[in-house]
C-alpha cells in the first residue's frame, strides 16, 4: 500500500513538471467531463433510466466528448508527433470539432 | 519505355479501367431485364419497392410514423419502426435528385436498377481495400473478381431491389475506411467509418458483422502487443460515435446497449481506455513503480468489472442472444426450436459444391492469399485474416451469408494473383527500369563475369542484351569490388534478395499463360451462373418447349392482377408468407402474414387453417375476417415449389403452437411416405390445402388419368368436394388458385349440408332437362 502512495505521489509530481500546458488544460477539460458522467450514471443508479434515450444521449454524450478529447491530446502531444507524421495539431483540432459536430447533432436528435 | 512516362500511362489506365470494370459490373447484371422485362424480382424486394413508393409519395416524415394497416391483418405492422430504411431512403433521394434535374424516372427503374449501380460502387471500393493492403495493380484486380463474382451477383442483379445489394457495397466501404483509420491513426477517417457504419447499420441487419469483426481486430491487435495511439484513436472514435448512431435507427433502438451480439464491441472500447490510460502513467514514472501501480490498478478494475457484470446479468439488462444468432453457432439449434428459421432456403448450411460454384477459382487462391497477408502480418493483414477466418466460418453455416465471404475471398485471390504476375513479369520490369546503370556497372567489371552470364543466358536459346547485362549487374555487384558498380546495382540487387527472379522465358510464359486461362475461364464461368441460375425473376417464370422456342409463364402476375381488379379494396386474402409481400404490393390486397415472419404464431394459425379439415379450418378463416384463400400448385405444369411441397413447414409450424389440432405423423402414411394419390392419409386428404391444391384437378385429364407432374403421382378419379370455399379463379397453367371463402347459410344450415343440398339440386335440374 506504502509503495503505491509513493508511486502515486511521484507519478503526481512527474505529470505536474513534464506535461505541456496545453496538455494540462485538455486534461482538466476531459476531468470535468469525467466528473459529468460519473454525476450521471449515479442518478441512474439512484433513480433510474426512465427516458432511456435522454439518459444514453447524455451520457454518450460524455463518453464521446471524452474519447475525442483524449484523441486530441494524444495527438497534439509533441512526444507522439513521430506517430502521427500527417496529423498536424491544426489537423487535429479540426478533426476534433468535425467529430464532435456529428456526435452532437446525433446527442440532440436522440433527447428526444 | 522511362518509368515516368509508364506512370503517367499508369494514371490514365487505372481510372479507365476501373470505369470498364463498374461498366462490366453492371451490364453482367442485367439478364434479367434483356430477357424479362424491367421488373422487381422474388418476394423481400416487393416489400421494399412498397415502401420505396410510399416514402416516394408520402414524404419521408410520413414513412417513418407509416403505420400499415393492410399487412398482419388483424394486427397490422408499425412500418417505420421495424424495416432498415437504408434502401428505401437512398433510391427516393436518387428519384428525387434526378426529378430536380429534371429527368423523369419512373421510380421502379431506379429500384430496378439500383442494386448494378452499386455494385460499380462495391468495385471500386475493393479497388481502395486491396490497394491498402498491397498496390494498386492487386485493387485492379480485386475490383475485377468482385465486379463479376456470382456470390455477390446472386443478390445484386436487375430488380434484386434487397437490402444486400447495397450494404455490401457498404460493409467493404466501411472497412476500407476502417483500414485507413488505423494505419494513419486520423480521428477524421474514425468518423467516416462510423458514418457509414451508420449507414450500414440502417441498410442491413448484417451490420452486426461490422460490429463484431472491428472490435476483434482492435482486440487481436493488442494481444499481439500491437497497441499504438493510432489505434486508440481510430477505434475510439469509431466506437463512440458509431454506437450513438446506430442507435438513431428505431428498428435497432437501444440495443447497442442491452443485446450481446453488441457487448464485444463496448467490452474492447474500455479495454482500450483502461490500457491507454495505463500507457499514459507509464510515460511518467519508473517502471518498478509503474508495476506496483499496474498491481493495485487491475485488481481494483476486475473486482469493480465482475461486481457490476454480476449485477447487470442478474438483473437482466444484457439480453442474451436471439434464435438467429444461437443457429449461427450450433446449425441443429433452429430445426429444433425455431422451425420458422430453418424453413428459409436461404438459412440452411452451405453445400460445398456451392463454394466453387459461386466464387470459382477465387476459392483456390483465397488460401494463398491469407497466407500471404500472413507473411507480411501489418495491423490491416491482420484485419483481413480474421475477416477471412470468420466469414467462411459463417459461409459454411448459412448459404446467404455467402454473401460476406465474397468481399475478402476477391480481396485475397487478387493479392495471391498479383503477386503471382509480379513474381512472374518482375524481371522484365527490371530490365527496363536498370538497363542503364546495369550496363555501365557491366562495362566497368571484369570481362570474365560478363562471359560467364552470356554463357549462361545462352542455355535459354533466345538472349537479350539487356537480360545479359542484367544479370552482368547481379554478379558485379556480388562479386566485384568496385564501388560504384555496387552502388549502381544495389537496387536491383536488394529486390533479388527476396525474390528469386525467374529469367526464363518459357516457365514464365508457362505461368503467365496459364493464369491467363483461369482469368477466361472464371470471366465464363461467372457470366455462365449468372445467366442460367441468378437471373432468373422468380414472378416470371420461361421454360423451354420442345421444339427450342421459349414459353413465358406469367401466372403469378396474371392472378394478383386478378385480385387486384376483382375483389373489393379492403379485401382480405390468406396465404403461406412466402407470397404476403407480393400480394401486398401487386395486388394491393390485405394479407394476413407476410415475409417479415415477426409473429410466429399468426403464421401458425394460417398454418393450421391450411392443414385441418374444413370445419375447423372455417372458424380460422371466418375469425379472421378472410375473404379470399390463394395457394400456388404446380402439379399441372410441374413447378416444384409449390404449395404442397411447402405443405410440411406449415404443419410443423402449426403443430409448434396448436399441437392438439394438428399432427405431423398423420400426414404420412403408415410407411412412413409423404403421398398425395390414392396412399394419401385420410388426414390429409381431408386437409383444406389438399382440397384446395386438387380440386377439379382430375376433371382436366378424362377419368384416372390425372397425373401430378412434381411429385409423379396417379391422382384418383374421384377429385376432393368442397363445401366452404368456392374456387373464385385458377390461373392459365394452374399455377396459382383463388378460392373465396362463402358466406354463412342464409338458411342457418351447415355449409357442407347446404353444399350437398345444392348439388342435389343442379343434378336434378340437369337430369330433367336432358329428359
Amino acid at each position: 500500500m506504502n509503495d503505491i502512495k509513493t508511486a502515486a505521489s511521484s507519478l503526481l509530481t512527474a505529470y505536474i513538471k513534464d506535461t505541456p500546458k496545453s496538455l494540462k488544460l485538455i486534461d482538466s477539460y476531459m476531468v470535468y467531463v469525467l466528473l459529468t458522467g460519473i454525476i450521471q450514471f449515479v442518478y441512474v443508479v439512484i433513480a433510474g433510466t426512465f427516458p432511456n434515450n435522454a439518459f444514453l444521449a447524455g451520457f454518450i454524450s460524455t463518453v464521446a466528448s471524452f474519447v475525442l478529447a483524449a484523441n486530441l491530446r494524444i495527438q497534439t502531444n509533441p512526444k507522439n508527433a513521430s506517430q502521427f507524421p500527417t496529423t498536424s495539431p491544426e489537423r487535429a483540432f479540426a478533426d476534433f470539432l468535425a467529430c464532435n459536430v456529428v456526435v452532437h447533432f446525433a446527442v440532440a436528435n436522440f433527447l428526444g | 519505355m522511362s518509368t515516368e512516362s509508364s506512370s503517367t500511362v499508369a494514371r490514365v489506365l487505372k481510372p479507365t479501367i476501373l470505369i470498364l470494370i463498374a461498366i462490366v459490373a453492371i451490364s453482367s447484371r442485367l439478364f434479367s431485364i434483356i430477357r424479362f422485362e424491367s421488373v422487381i424480382h422474388e418476394f423481400d424486394p416487393w416489400f421494399n419497392y412498397r415502401t420505396t413508393q410510399h416514402l416516394v409519395k408520402n414524404g419521408f416524415y410520413d414513412f417513418w410514423n407509416w403505420f400499415d394497416e393492410k399487412s398482419w391483418y388483424p394486427l397490422g405492422r408499425v412500418v417505420g419502426g421495424t424495416v432498415y430504411p437504408g434502401i428505401m431512403v437512398t433510391s427516393a433521394l436518387i428519384h428525387n435528385v434526378l426529378h430536380f434535374f429534371n429527368f423523369p424516372v419512373d421510380i421502379r427503374n431506379v429500384c430496378v436498377f439500383l442494386a448494378p449501380m452499386f455494385s460499380g460502387l462495391t468495385a471500386f471500393s475493393a479497388y481502395l481495400l486491396t490497394k491498402e493492403l498491397k498496390d494498386s495493380s492487386a485493387g485492379l484486380l480485386a475490383a475485377a473478381f468482385l465486379g463479376v463474382a456470382p456470390g455477390y451477383i446472386s443478390r445484386s442483379v436487375a430488380g434484386s431491389y434487397d437490402n444486400e445489394g447495397i450494404a455490401i457495397f457498404l460493409l467493404v466501404f466501411t472497412f476500407y475506411l476502417w483500414i485507413k483509420a488505423v494505419k494513419t491513426g486520423s480521428a477524421f477517417f474514425g468518423l467516416l467509418t462510423a458514418l457509414f457504419y451508420f449507414y450500414m447499420v440502417s441498410a442491413w441487419g448484417g451490420y452486426v458483422f461490422i460490429t463484431n469483426l472491428v472490435p476483434l481486430h482492435a482486440f487481436t491487435l493488442l494481444l499481439m502487443g500491437r497497441y499504438s495511439n493510432r489505434l486508440y484513436v481510430s477505434y475510439s472514435t469509431f466506437c463512440a460515435v458509431g454506437t450513438l448512431l446506430s442507435m438513431q435507427i428505431p428498428f435497432v433502438g437501444f440495443q447497442p446497449t442491452r443485446t450481446s451480439e453488441h457487448m464485444a464491441a463496448l467490452g474492447v472500447f474500455g479495454l482500450l481506455q483502461l490500457y491507454a490510460f495505463a500507457e499514459l502513467v507509464r510515460g511518467y514514472i519508473p517502471p518498478k513503480q509503474f508495476r506496483t501501480l499496474l498491481r493495485g490498478g487491475v485488481v481494483a478494475v476486475a473486482v469493480i468489472a465482475s461486481f457490476g457484470l454480476t449485477i447487470l446479468s442478474f438483473s437482466g439488462v444484457i439480453a442474451p442472444f436471439t434464435g438467429r444468432f444461437y443457429s449461427l453457432y450450433d446449425t441443429g439449434y433452429a430445426k429444433i426450436h425455431i422451425p420458422i428459421i430453418a424453413s428459409v432456403s436461404e438459412h440452411q448450411p452451405t453445400a460445398w459444391t456451392s463454394f466453387f460454384f459461386d466464387l470459382q477459382m477465387l476459392i483456390f487462391l483465397f488460401p494463398a492469399g491469407v497466407y500471404l497477408c500472413f507473411k507480411e502480418l501489418k495491423d490491416e493483414h491482420v484485419f483481413i485474416i480474421l475477416y477471412s477466418v470468420f466469414a467462411s466460418y459463417f459461409a459454411g453455416v448459412m448459404v446467404r451469408l455467402m454473401l460476406t465471404l465474397t468481399p475478402v475471398v476477391c480481396v485475397s485471390a487478387a493479392i495471391a494473383y498479383s503477386t503471382l504476375l509480379d513474381t512472374y513479369l518482375e524481371t522484365s520490369e527490371h530490365v527496363l527500369a536498370s538497363t542503364k546503370p546495369a550496363i555501365a556497372a557491366a562495362a566497368t567489371s571484369a570481362p570474365t563475369v560478363i562471359e560467364a552470364t552470356t554463357s549462361d543466358s545462352k542455355a535459354t536459346g533466345k538472349k537479350t542484351a539487356a537480360k545479359a547485362a542484367a544479370a552482368a549487374a547481379a554478379a558485379a555487384a556480388a562479386k566485384s569490388t568496385d564501388a560504384e558498380a555496387k552502388a549502381h546495382a544495389k537496387s536491383a540487387a536488394s529486390s533479388e534478395k527476396k525474390r528469386f527472379p525467374i529469367f526464363n522465358l518459357d516457365s514464365r510464359l508457362l505461368v503467365i499463360l496459364q493464369l491467363t486461362w483461369f482469368l477466361f475461364m472464371f470471366a465464363w464461368h461467372c457470366t455462365y451462373v449468372t445467366s442460367g441460375s441468378y437471373s432468373s425473376p422468380s414472378i416470371v417464370l420461361a421454360s423451354r418447349q420442345q421444339d427450342g422456342s421459349q414459353m413465358i409463364i406469367d401466372d403469378f402476375r396474371e392472378a394478383y392482377y386478378w385480385l387486384r381488379k376483382n375483389t373489393k379494396e379492403d379485401a382480405k386474402v390468406m396465404s403461406w408468407w412466402d407470397y404476403g409481400y407480393q400480394m401486398a404490393g401487386m395486388a394491393n390486397v390485405t394479407t394476413l402474414v407476410d415475409n417479415n415472419t415477426w409473429n410466429n404464431t399468426h403464421i401458425a394459425t394460417v398454418g393450421k387453417a391450411m392443414s385441418t379439415s374444413e370445419e375447423v379450418s372455417y372458424k380460422v378463416l371466418r375469425h379472421h375476417d378472410v375473404d379470399y384463400v390463394l395457394i400456388l400448385f404446380g402439379g399441372v405444369i410441374g413447378y416444384s415449389g409449390d404449395d404442397i411441397n411447402k405443405f410440411l413447414w406449415m404443419i410443423r409450424i402449426a403443430e409448434g403452437v396448436y399441437p392438439n389440432d394438428v399432427k405431423e405423423t398423420n400426414f404420412f402414411t403408415p410407411r412412413g411416405e409423404y403421398k398425395v394419390d390414392h396412399d394419401a392419409t385420410k388426414t390429409m386428404r381431408e386437409s383444406l390445402m389438399y382440397k384446395m391444391s386438387y380440386y377439379r384437378f382430375a376433371e382436366l385429364y378424362g377419368s384416372g388419368n390425372a397425373v401430378d407432374h412434381v411429385r409423379n403421382a396417379r391422382m384418383p378419379a374421384e377429385g376432393p368436394t368442397l363445401s366452404v370455399l368456392e374456387e373464385a379463379y385458377t390461373t392459365e397453367n394452374w399455377l396459382v388458385r383463388i378460392y373465396k371463402v362463402k358466406d354463412l347459410d342464409i338458411l342457418g344450415r351447415d355449409l357442407k349440408d347446404s353444399t350437398a343440398f345444392d348439388k342435389g339440386r343442379v343434378r336434378k335440374v340437369s337430369s330433367l332437362k336432358k329428359k
